[in-house]
């Protein structure tokens, strides 16, 4: 009996989760009807690009509604100039390298962090407090955090600089990468070639920065800002009310993410990286110089920016492989498109990072689409 | 770099945490998240717990729902 209790509860259960789906994809079916042209909706999230390959996604919707990737994979939007960097500094016999697992395998003009490894100072790390940690115990050596990530990361490297200014770890400091998304979408609104009408918006950054940081893309260029997670219900829920708002004429600031995200998002984490990093122009892959777009270290930790520490300045360099990730960033092509795909770049053997990140377009494309290559 | 995952507190001592997800426990900092307490529920992302997971709206979501679901079967870990 109790039994037949739990399947009854857990039949309503699916039924309801069926019901939302099947509501979510009629409002997407309606507005593709009423709109009668193509809609472009950008998904800034690398994560998303995957989690909607992996939950076959993309097959349940309207053709009409195309799903363009976009540049927030950290790994895949840092300049090959930083990676060129990081490799010389692995190059170093004083130094040790701290790096989250992603970058260990994108190549540089002189092989990768996989490469160098064999010297042994190359070290991956799951945390910032990781690489902070191999700084205390490796006294004789310079530990050097490439850290890389989005607003969502950049308050636990703040966390251990921190740390570092108040127990004066000297022999540690920080590469930072760091990436701040909004002014990446206003610079893909501000291209001319782009074709974006609305954006499925990043789950997790939105955790730390709130989803108010979005209302000023709603604001200056009237485009849909919908907040979700990254379960395919949270997708196709987001899209859908994408959707809505598209076939309504509206264009307005939403999260679907309720569980974890707020307007106001983390004001400790806001304020963590406030008060260690200032925002300064630098180099996205693919879009070029940005404005105020990346995170430095402020100059009172001078100390602990790996930058001023071994005179480094980031020159962005040409790329001559022919690798596409820059286009496959701001959504111009799809991986397909790029004649290295699936040819001379995959998985096993990548040319650029969009096919090594785990959050890389090229990669889910690679991995979970059937159709390889566009004839 | 938007991967995270829901995970409960069952220990905890100033900022730092031992977090269990899905029968797994790790250590994460609570630094920027203050309020957190023994038991909350929270999204740990590179080593750091970002925000606290708001149990009612999670279980209107069908992966965390199964998620939370193994924490419900898990023996209360909890000590302190």
């Amino acid at each position: 009996m109790l039994y037949l209790i739990y399947l009854y509860t857990h039949i309503l259960l699916y039924k309801k989760m069926l019901d939302r789906i099947y509501n979510a994809q009629n409002l997407i079916d309606n507005a593709c009807k009423r709109l009668r042209r193509q809609i472009n909706i950008m998904e800034v999230c690398g994560t998303h690009t995957v989690s909607i390959f992996r939950n076959g996604i993309k097959s349940t919707l309207p053709k009409k509604l195309k799903l363009l990737s976009g540049p927030g994979c950290p790994v895949c939007v840092t300049d090959q100039s930083y990676i060129d960097i990081v490799l010389q500094l692995a190059d170093r016999d004083d130094c040790l390298i701290a790096t989250y697992g992603d970058m260990v395998r994108v190549p540089g003009k002189d092989g990768s962090l996989e490469t160098k490894r064999t010297k042994g100072n190359v070290k991956v790390v799951l945390s910032s407090v990781d690489a902070l940690q191999l700084a205390k115990d490796n006294p004789d050596k310079i530990v050097v955090f490439i850290a890389v990530g989005f607003e969502t990361t950049a308050p636990a490297t703040a966390v251990v600089v921190k740390e570092a200014v108040e127990e004066k770890i000297d022999n540690f400091c920080v590469l930072s990468g760091h990436k701040l998304v909004v002014p990446a979408m206003r610079a893909l609104l501000s291209g001319k070639n782009h074709n974006i009408d609305a954006f499925l918006c990043p789950g997790h950054v939105s955790v730390i920065i709130g989803y108010k940081a979005f209302a000023e893309i709603v604001q200056d260029f009237a485009r849909p800002c919908v907040v979700a997670g990254f379960e395919p219900l949270q997708i196709i829920e987001g899209l859908a009310e994408i959707c809505r708002q598209l076939a309504a004429g509206k264009a307005e600031l939403k999260s679907v993410y309720t569980a974890v995200v707020t307007e106001q998002g983390n004001t400790a984490a806001q304020k963590m990286i406030a008060k260690y990093f200032e925002p300064a122009d630098g180099y996205w892959r693919g879009l070029g110089k940005i404005q105020k777009s990346t995170l430095k270290l402020k100059d009172k930790f001078s100390r602990f920016d790996a930058f001023k520490r071994f005179n480094i300045t980031e020159t962005p360099s040409e790329d001559t492989t022919g690798c596409r990730c820059g286009e496959v960033l701001c959504g111009l092509i799809e991986p397909p498109q790029c004649q290295l795909f699936a040819e001379t770049c995959t998985t096993q053997t990548p040319v650029g990072p969009c096919m090594v990140s785990s959050e890389g377009t090229c990669a889910a494309w690679f991995k979970y689409s059937r159709e390889r290559k566009r004839d | 770099m938007c991967l995270a995952i829901p995970a409960r507190i069952v220990e905890l001592n100033k900022d730092n945490a031992v977090v269990d997800a899905m029968g797994n426990s790790f250590r994460a900092k609570t630094t920027l998240l203050p309020e957190a307490k023994l038991g909350d529920l929270v999204l740990i992302h590179a080593g750091f717990a970002i925000s606290l997971v708001d149990e009612e709206e999670a279980k209107k979501t069908w992966e965390l729902l199964a998620q939370i679901a193994n924490f419900e079967e898990t023996p209360n870990k909890v000590s302190g």
